[in-house]
């Protein structure tokens, strides 16, 4: 005898809410592919927890028909740590933007990596704050010009992914809102990943930062200016035509000309156990080089969840399941 | 292992018998003052008398030695008679240094006994203590009995035979105060001479032998001297009869918290950042893992209450600690969680205030902040604990509250309760109150939405955890729907919603206890609330049996009220409210009740003393 098991839609992911992100916005994207996704991996909907802070991108728990908490600005990462350490066996992911997860809440961020808490986080990147309609964020670039920055900014940036892994992530990685293909097969990953998953996503803002990331979208330039990491296979981009070497520490851009060949080429290794590698790479930028898409690093660790639980578990084996009345009677008493 | 108490033989010496006594221990911070007087304490305790504890000591770690900043003091009562306080004058006061001996001496009564350490008196100590002549010299301590003991040079002398550096033996000082100190009180040394057992034996037992010899040492030097005349017994207090157990506030919050938890059968999560008076709850809680207790150590105040309200959303029983500072991180998060709807409980061990403060002492000053301290139409069920061992009681009820009308509930404690102690009446466990918590049961495709927001008759809404099929929703910080809980800037809902929350916190005062008032109908009426309860208790009796027509009420809940405060303070002529802060719940009360209290304020990082207490209360009575 088989039970068979519903088998569950994309279009049974979604809501009852209307959408209110702006018309032409990245996030319709990210969100279509998250429903894809989890349609795709099984996953069930009352198993499944988005939690999100504050911003546009923090809407996005509304619109999912799952459980959802739409918490304070920075914090998810936070509320996602006591939810997922005592129900381990739900699926719970964060979305965040930049401003809520690297700049309010860089501290609850940088936390929930290293304590590699099994969630997974989708940080959408748009480099502007956009909710509170355009002032410049932790990853605008130096002499953005904005509503609170009419001389242009004069903070330096922030990387997330440079963050991730100086946190410690055990997996890392970055994808493109209009990918459709790769934001899929990179959310895929994130979810079968035991551990804190890390995943920006390259995130347009048409109404207040327009075309910031039009260099790695567009299917002009994309080959140019992006390189598709996949473990075990050397870094080459512009259609076969260009690689990336490694000069003693450094990245450099070779042309594959027949003096160089593919051998030469740096070969990517996500399961490599320094993050150093996955540091190189994060730190490649565009206009020098072409920005590394995919999985930076995906190593296996405790996770949080796991520790705490087994704690529990080792107590009770140990000292026996708790008993009040041995507890009160514990250390010294006396009677009248 | 036999247990050498036969060196430790009764005294030859008449005996004088006494209801109580209150003795302070002061010395450096290093000193060991702190064990000296949880020894004191439990020994006390454990024959039987009614103890009350109070330790005073500095915010820093190591600070600079011998300074009046240094110094730490450990006071406890221990008496024949129940008692709610750890007594105002002293009648003994054992000083390990000059500095000591210069803060504590106005508290010790005229012809109390006073025990210093003669051998930490000399130029370099009084210039680390700001003196220019010895105390000792100068007349200060002619009122007292004083004993000079050069506790140094004996303590050095008695664990010779150890082979303990200069520096250890000198360590052993302490043991050497207290075997003083038990020979003059008559206390058993058992209990003590367990206690270097179980700390020592095994991995310094070399240690535990010097502390067994400092501590006969000083034993001896009791029955040897003729500076004793006689000692000292304090005979059992009529307790109510039952099993009982010393215990410290925070240590009984745990052990409610505990207790809650498995009375609703739920698993307890705790997020907490570690904070001076908090932290103890958070390091009791972690040992009690077996209970199926899990402690997360937070990265900030802001993530603890986060994670907090997190395990709330997945049906555990939620738990943040912290003090004031902490707690003003926290609001925006508490903010969250009451419109969330979701039960989880906040406390607040308040310490001095505003900013960092007064890290160790004790005050009440965060009661408004407890009422008012969010963004918003924000209010909690505000429940404030009165002594060490009402902490566990307090817990139980909080949570009681909480998952009954689907609430945050905050509990105040503070730290003169949170590192006091006394004597708790151990409850047998089948008399405590179950706890009945449940969670809507999945719902197939029904064609009928699940109402997140739909309200039972205490209007609470249901709490459904993720992981159950079909009651999938999304809640959030922004206003919501009455009902289906969606996204609502409709603004009649949200003056409905803001009334309903309010509402449903009134409506807890069905549940609480009534207030009771221990006095005459009329005349004055002393009204106080948290720690204070013992010093006004006392303070009240005394001027009871002055012949005073005065009257005490004391306040566990202050949100909501007990439904009959209203009508007690109507009538009496006088209404006096003894309080920790410049009159914080005054302002409640004056604005609640339109009732001209007066009050009785004390901002020293302190405690009331009953006689400034019965002064204040006579002055008006």
């Amino acid at each position: 005898m088989s039970t068979e098991l519903p088998v569950l839609k994309a279009k049974d992911f979604e809501s009852d809410q209307d959408v209110r992100w702006c018309p032409g916005c990245g996030d319709y994207s990210i969100l279509a592919q998250m429903k894809k996704v989890l349609a795709d991996i099984g996953a069930k909907q009352e198993s499944t927890v988005f939690v999100s802070g504050i911003g546009c991108s923090s809407r996005f728990p509304y619109y999912m028909n799952t459980y959802g908490m739409h918490s304070i600005h920075g914090r998810a990462p936070a509320f996602a740590t006591g939810l997922k350490s005592t129900r381990p066996e739900l699926d719970v992911w964060v979305i965040t933007g930049d401003g809520d997860a690297l700049s309010i809440g860089g501290n609850h961020l940088m936390h929930v990596i290293r304590r590699n808490l099994d969630i997974n986080i989708v940080l959408f990147n748009n480099s502007i704050y956009g909710l509170t309609k355009g002032q410049y964020s932790p990853t605008s670039k130096i002499g953005k010009v904005t509503k609170s920055t009419p001389r242009g900014s004069i903070d330096h940036p922030l990387n997330p992914l440079s963050i991730a892994l100086a946190a410690e992530g055990t997996f890392v990685a970055r994808s493109v809102d209009s990918h459709i293909k790769h934001l899929v097969a990179t959310l895929k990953r994130a979810s079968e990943h035991k551990g804190t998953s890390f995943v920006e996503v390259y995130q347009n803002c048409n109404v207040f930062n327009d075309g910031i990331w039009e260099y790695a979208k567009s299917k002009k330039t994309k080959d140019e200016t992006t390189v598709v990491l996949e473990h075990g296979k050397p870094l080459v981009f512009a259609n076969g035509k260009k690689g990336i070497r490694l000069n003693g520490f450094e990245p450099e851009v070779v042309e594959l000309d027949g003096n160089v060949s593919v051998d030469d080429l740096l070969f990517h290794d996500e399961k490599s156990t320094q993050p150093h590698l996955a540091n190189v790479l994060a730190r490649m930028r565009h206009p020098e080089f072409p920005e590394p898409i995919g999985v930076f690093r995906a190593v296996e660790r405790q996770t949080y969840d796991e520790g705490i639980n087994q704690q529990v578990v080792d107590a009770r084996e140990e000292q026996g399941d708790g008993d009040l009345a041995k507890l009160f009677a514990s250390g010294d008493t006396w009677t009248v | 292992m036999i247990l050498p108490t036969d060196q430790f033989p009764p005294t030859q010496k008449p005996s004088e018998s006494v209801s109580g006594v209150t003795v302070r221990l002061a010395g450096d911070s290093g000193d060991g003052m702190q064990l000296l007087g949880t020894q004191l304490t439990n020994t006390s305790a454990l024959s039987g008398n009614d103890v009350a504890t109070f330790p005073d000591f500095p915010a820093e770690i190591r600070a600079p030695r011998g300074t009046r900043a240094g110094v730490s003091g450990f006071q406890v009562q221990f008496s024949a008679e129940e008692i709610f306080t750890p007594g105002d004058g002293l009648d003994a006061l054992v000083c390990m240094n000059p500095a000591a001996l210069i803060t504590n001496i106005s508290d010790l009564k005229k012809s109390g006994i006073l025990i210093v350490n003669s051998d930490s008196f000399d130029a370099k100590d009084l210039k680390l203590a700001k003196l220019e002549v010895s105390p000792l010299e100068d007349g200060t301590t002619d009122p007292y009995r004083t004993i000079h003991v050069p506790m140094t040079k004996l303590t050095r002398g008695a664990v010779e035979s150890t082979g303990l550096s200069t520096k250890f033996a000198d360590r052993c000082k302490n043991f050497f105060a207290m075997g003083l100190v038990f020979w003059l009180f008559g206390r058993d040394v058992e209990p003590t001479l367990r206690f270097i057992d179980n700390k020592f034996g095994k991995k310094a037992p070399e240690v535990a032998e010097a502390n067994r010899l400092a501590l006969k040492a000083g034993w001896n030097y009791g029955e040897t001297t003729e500076d004793f005349a006689s000692t000292y017994q304090v005979s059992a207090a009529e307790l109510p009869s039952g099993t009982y157990k010393n215990v410290m506030g925070n240590q009984a919050l745990a052990w409610g918290l505990v207790a809650a938890a498995k009375l609703s059968e739920k698993e307890l999560f705790l997020g907490s950042y570690p904070i001076t008076p908090a932290s103890d709850i958070l390091h009791e809680l972690s040992k009690h893992k077996n209970f199926g207790v899990r402690t997360f150590q937070a990265e900030d105040e802001i993530a603890a209450v986060c994670s907090a309200i997190g395990a709330a959303f997945g049906g555990s029983m939620a738990v943040t600690t912290s003090s004031g500072p902490g707690i003003a991180l926290k609001g925006e998060g508490m903010g969250l969680a009451l419109m969330l709807e979701l039960p989880m409980i906040i406390i607040d061990v308040q310490r001095g205030g505003p900013s960092t403060g007064l890290p160790t002492k004790t005050e009440q000053s965060d009661l408004l902040m407890a009422m008012h301290g969010r963004n918003g139409e924000s209010p909690l069920p505000v429940i404030a604990a009165c002594s060490p061992a009402d902490c566990f009681q307090a817990a139980i009820e909080a949570w009681q509250v909480a998952t009954k009308y689907m609430v945050p509930v905050m509990i105040l404690s503070d730290g003169y309760i949170a590192n006091g102690a006394e004597p708790w009446r151990i409850p047998e466990v089948d008399s405590l109150p179950k706890i009945p918590v449940s969670h809507p049961s999945g719902q197939k495709l029904s064609g009928e939405p699940f109402l997140p927001y739909k309200r039972d008759e205490n209007l609470a809404r249901p709490w459904a955890i993720p992981g159950t099929e079909g009651l999938m929703h999304r809640v959030g910080g922004l206003e919501k729907e009455d009902g289906t809980g969606n996204v609502s800037y409709d603004p009649d809902n949200h003056q409905h919603m803001v009334e309903t929350r309010a509402r449903k916190i009134a409506m807890a005062a069905d549940f609480i206890d009534e207030l009771d008032v221990d006095g005459p109908e009329n005349g004055t009426l002393v009204l106080s609330w948290g720690g204070t309860y013992g010093s006004c208790r006392t303070a009240v009796k005394t001027c009871q049996a002055n012949g005073k027509s005065v009257a005490h009420a004391h306040l566990r809940w202050i949100n909501p009220f007990p439904k009959n405060l209203g009508e007690i303070l109507k009538r009496y002529d006088n209404v006096l409210i003894p309080e920790l802060n410049t009159g914080q719940l005054r302002l409640l009360i004056r604005n609640e009740f339109m009732v001209d209290a007066k009050g009785f304020n004390k901002i020293k990082g302190k405690p009331f003393a009953v006689s400034e207490l019965v002064e204040a209360i006579e002055a008006i009575a």
